[in-house]
């Protein structure tokens, strides 16, 4: 399947990711080359099959309406890259 | 200019009235610190998974059932995927492919014609964190405390046709979901959000015209508002040749003007699929009996209730039925006193002159029904008068004050003692002789005067009946 | 007595005689790593004070009479680094999550605590579980024990590695698509990958939550069944972790395969495959026969397609997992940015390597707008007919048997370069993924003096020096126990081959 700039772009954007020019050529070929031979797949008549998304027919598996968590935050905070009065930090975000 | 027919349909969040969140034990309760109703479960740390509330899924059916909807015997979640700071897994998990309610109707009536709005679907999902901006830094700081209580995502038809039958259908869905236990419904904590789908059409098109989606609405007014802002600004849009195009908005409701929120940086494109950290929900026969055989007496039922079985006038049950938490408060009450036209009255008059005089809104109302029913039953036992009484449930409205305590600590318990009425009546009728010779004249508001004169002496407290008695007593010795 | 070649469950046999403590177990597990180490590479943290500090709590609570059941009371193991440990850096071999420190346990860590077991540090690995080779990884490549020219194979490579250096007595590993099997295979040990839905997942960062499983990787079968034993069970947190009839692999440990009905499915045999892989597979075939086991051919369905539609799973589902590591809650975050969007951009890019990348951005396609029915919903179409042929095929057999991988240990750098042939060797194993099942790689002898390579287009090559070969055993859904009992039946039939180990 070829793979054009327009579509590798797009999909680095879905995956926020920004790709060097010598980096998008590379990764045109080889998406190229993975989904051609994904396209293989197509050969297998699935007509009138129900897809499947778990392997075993598990259902209904709840947890009760109970609050069980305290306060947490300095442990929760201690990741956080940035952060400010209790808050993770990020840049300005805009509507 | 042509005419023209506006086309409405809503998207209503409600945030449901669980104790914890929809896939971990932290509480929904609002407000709190930043950060601090949070676990790595709602925070989206590597390696933790969601396990639902199962009475997430409880209140979604029973809010199905109440709207007339079929329920998806099989449904399952879906994850909706985009990167915002305020959505820490960077999905959303919600339902796209099997919604756990689909068709559903509610009838509304606006200006006596009564019509019924569509509901296409309802579905389930978790709500996002809170972003703030800090002006100090120029940044957004991030608060997840909301991330993760449980939504549920009311999809109408486009139905509607002006912003009355808006207003009349939310209110309607307000009052379904309020008496079921739902959702408290409030609009100023967020817990009810409208996002408007508008278009215009010149009337008899049958073809929808071009749609906008209006977010950012936080009361009835502001949705009245927006949406004839709305209507306007298309039109007017039409009428230059030019066409809507297809965006969000945002309505600004001081500028009393929507602005087109800036396209996000690329396009939509939410890539759904089946959530694999969950399994699917089966909803049996079984289940569904019992989450009807449990629902709540709703406000049609109660309206007709109050008029047959405590015999309240049908306007008072209306206005009382109106509001979940005005129902709750008289009915709390009665329950005690066993004095339904008493409350009735009390609320119908004081407790809505108190309203507003405070300009509250009848949602926010606390009253103590233990403590109402008790200034009842104090006047019930002559143990205050009627005028003592209204000073007594303003205090009871304004700081919860427990009426038999405030009674004995300002000395407003009613004389009726036979001697000290007497003696005062008997002074009364030696300075007023005029009006003791007025009445055997037959001038019956000469009563009422010395009557009134014995109230002023007392301060109030007197027991009526007592003073009638004495007085007619003495009057006819004379 | 060399305390780091005996086996888990011997050690802790040592350990409640008083025979050995559990301090002593655990420093003859540090030394041995401090000796290694430099040669293998199979750990990213080694957690040394906090093991001894472990080891006499544990010994502690031991005189006072508890742990008399465990199988694994004062046994050192080695955790990959994908599953959580509280308090210590958890990194999925991934810049992106290089400081990251979890403040929770997965719980098949609480679980090997709760049996007295001894945390001794975190494997390497394919970053983010991506690769079969262990050099994805951010901190350098894992070396092979049995020639250190060579991967241990992935993702799970330093936990295989760690297991036949004897720096571990066992280790956890995870499998996705042959992520503990084929590593196993590569190292000359057994390692199985369990029924979807028998150990928890929680804490165990994702890479494809609906075929991610945790297992066992040991120098013995009984070792697997043993540490199985203690880490599986439904678990509150996990709602697919759900409750099995029974979780008792150690009584299933018998040398009877007697009636066992064994079938191969004839692809497994066709081109591609290593002939020093078949030999090897082919005597272990020939020992279930002797054994009185009943070995037949049959046609395995759909199983050529389950390769492509696990890519398009695994990386659709991975491309959304991993979106949350943006710089803003955890992890790494560029140092240099420009506004939110520059802010995930470049975090992501700096971040990740190229192999996961690849993966995200292949999912992100297969998801997109227009592609969904034409890649995942069919993919998740051929899992359901991958699914029904193995359903099929338990009517007619109790185990599907065949190799773990198509050749032995590959060359360092040489699958790196095309990553549709890296795919292909995961040819035997992914296909029990995708239909949820357990499987077992046991050691089933050594190449003839060779190193398999795939450098030509043709069939692979045999060279100079031996490299063990695996044997993999399907099990049915729970079927652990069939696997088990033939994998201890073959066990009994051989001894432990042990590789010349660099002092």
């Amino acid at each position: 399947m070829e793979i054009t700039d327009q579509t590798i772009e797009y999909v680095s954007a879905l995956a926020k990711l920004s790709l060097q020019p010598e980096e998008k050529e590379k990764a045109k070929k080889d998406l190229g080359n993975i989904l051609t031979y994904i396209d293989m797949m197509k050969e297998l008549d699935t007509d009138g099959i129900e897809p499947m998304s778990h392997a075993f027919s598990m259902k209904n598996v709840f947890r009760d309406d109970v609050v069980t968590n305290e306060d947490n935050r300095e442990e929760l905070l201690k990741n956080a890259p940035k952060q400010k009065d209790g808050c993770f930090m990020v840049p300005k975000t805009v509507d | 200019m042509k005419a023209y027919e506006t086309v409405i349909g809503l998207e209503v969040h409600v945030e449901l009235a669980t104790k914890s969140k929809i896939f971990c034990g932290c509480t929904t309760q609002f407000g709190g610190e930043v950060n601090t109703h949070c676990c790595p479960v709602c925070m989206g740390m590597p390696g933790t998974l969601p396990v639902l509330n199962k009475k997430v899924v409880e209140f979604a059916i029973a809010a199905g059932l109440a709207l007339n909807c079929e329920i998806t015997r099989n449904c399952k979640f879906d994850r909706k995927n985009y990167f915002y700071p305020d959505l820490p897994k960077a999905y959303q998990v919600s339902q796209l492919y099997l919604p756990i309610c689909r068709n559903g109707s509610i009838d509304i009536e606006v200006d006596g014609v009564k019509k019924s709005i569509g509901i296409h679907e309802i579905h389930m999902e978790e709500d996002a964190g809170k972003l703030v901006h800090d002006p100090w830094e120029d940044c957004t700081l991030v608060d997840y405390n909301r991330c993760g209580v449980p939504l549920i995502e009311i999809v109408s038809e486009p139905d509607m046709r002006s912003a009355e039958e808006v207003i009349a259908y939310l209110e309607k869905l307000k009052l379904i979901l309020q008496y079921l236990g739902v959702s408290d419904c409030k609009m100023q904590e967020g817990s009810l959000r409208a996002d408007i789908n508008l278009s215009i059409r010149e009337v008899g098109a049958t073809e929808f015209g071009t749609r906008t989606e209006m977010k950012n609405m936080n009361s009835f007014k502001a949705i009245a508002r927006a949406i004839e802002g709305e209507r306007k600004r298309q039109i007017e849009v039409l009428e230059y040749g030019k066409k809507v195009i297809q965006e969000t908005r945002r309505w600004d409701d001081n500028k009393d003007t929507s602005f087109a929120m800036r396209s996000k940086e690329d396009a939509q494109d939410y890539r759904y699929f089946p959530e694999p950290d969950l399994v699917p929900i089966e909803i049996s026969e079984e289940w569904l009996t019992e989450i009807k055989r449990r629902e709540p007496e709703l406000r049609d039922a109660k309206m007709l209730r109050y008029v047959k079985e405590y015999e309240i006038p049908e306007y008072d049950a209306g206005i009382i039925t109106g509001s979940k938490n005005l129902a709750d408060i008289f009915e709390a009450t009665v329950a005690l006193c066993n004095k339904p036209k008493e409350v009735s009255n009390w609320i119908m008059v004081e407790t809505m002159r108190l309203l507003k005089e405070s300009e509250q809104e009848v949602e926010e109302l606390k009253l103590s029904p233990a403590k109402f029913a008790s200034l009842i039953e104090l006047i019930d036992a002559g143990k205050i008068n009627r005028t003592i009484a209204k000073e007594v449930f303003e205090q009871i409205f304004k700081s919860d004050v427990d009426p038999k305590t405030y009674i004995e600590e300002h000395g407003l318990g009613m004389v009726s003692d036979d001697g000290l009425l007497r003696s005062t009546i008997e002074n009364i009728l030696k300075e007023n002789e005029q009006s003791v010779s007025d009445y055997k004249n037959g001038k019956e508001k000469a009563f009422g005067f010395l009557v009134g004169q014995t109230m002023k002496v007392m301060k109030g407290k007197a027991n009526p009946s007592v003073i009638n008695e004495i007085l007619r007593e003495l009057l006819s010795k004379v | 007595m060399e305390i780091t070649r005996l086996t888990a469950i011997e050690l802790s046999n040592k350990i409640k005689q008083k025979e050995l403590s559990v301090e002593e177990a655990v420093m003859a597990s540090l030394s041995m790593i401090k000796k290694r180490e430099p040669y293998y590479q199979s750990y990213i943290s080694v957690m040394e004070e906090d093991a001894l500090a472990q080891a006499r709590k544990i010994q502690a609570a031991l005189e006072a009479g508890n742990f008399a059941d465990s199988p694994l009371v004062g046994v050192p193991i080695a955790v990959k680094d994908n599953i959580c440990t509280k308090g210590v850096a958890t990194t999925c071999a991934s810049k992106i999550l290089e400081n990251f420190i979890p403040p929770y346990n997965a719980s098949v860590v609480d679980r090997l605590k709760e049996a007295g077991a001894i945390i001794l540090g975190k494997t390497n690995m394919d970053e983010f579980a991506m690769g079969s080779t262990t050099e994805t990884s951010y901190f350098g490549a894992t070396k092979n024990p049995w020639n250190t020219d060579c991967v241990p194979g992935g993702s799970s490579g330093g936990s295989a590695a760690a297991v036949a250096a004897e720096e571990a007595f066992v280790a956890l590993g995870s499998d996705t698509g042959g992520s503990i099997r084929q590593p196993s295979a590569f190292c000359g040990v057994t390692g199985i990958k369990p029924t979807y839905g028998t150990v928890s997942r929680y804490g165990l960062i994702a890479y494809a939550s609906s075929l991610d499983q945790i297992g066992p990787i040991a120098r013995s079968v009984s070792d697997c069944a043993a540490t199985l034993q203690v880490i599986s069970g439904a678990d509150d947190k996990d709602t697919t972790c759900v409750k099995s009839a029974s979780y008792d692999y150690m009584s299933a440990l018998k040398s009877d395969v007697k009636g066992l009905r064994i079938g191969i499915p004839r692809g497994y045999f066709s081109e591609g495959l290593d002939p020093e892989v078949k030999k090897g597979v082919l005597g272990a075939v020939a020992v279930f026969k002797e054994q009185g086991a009943i070995v037949e051919e049959f046609d395995l369905d759909a199983v050529d397609y389950a390769i492509p539609a696990y890519y398009v799973i695994a990386s659709a589902e991975a491309s959304s997992n991993l979106s949350r590591y943006d710089g803003v809650k955890y992890g790494y975050r560029s140092a240099d940015f420009d506004g939110l969007q520059e802010l995930y951009k470049k975090t992501r890019s700096e971040g990740f390597g190229e192999e996961v990348k690849r993966r995200m951005m292949i999912g992100a396609f297969v998801l997109s707008s227009g592609y969904y029915d034409a890649y995942y919903n069919k993919a998740l179409k051929v899992k359901a007919l991958i699914k029904q042929g193995f359903d099929r095929a338990f009517e007619r057999f109790d185990i599907i048997l065949g190799p773990t991988a198509p050749t032995t240990a590959l060359k360092l750098g040489d699958s790196l370069s095309d990553p549709v042939k890296m795919y292909l060797g995961d040819i035997y194993t992914v296909s029990v993924n995708m239909a949820g099942l357990p499987a077992i790689s046991i050691p089933c002898g050594l190449s003839k003096g060779g190193v398999s390579s795939n450098k030509s287009d043709g069939i692979p090559s045999s060279k100079s020096y031996g490299m063990p070969i695996g044997l993999q055993l399907i099990g049915r859904p729970f079927g652990e126990r069939d696997i088990i009992r033939a994998a201890y039946t073959l066990e009994k039939t051989n001894s432990y081959l042990r590789p010349t180990l660099n002092d």
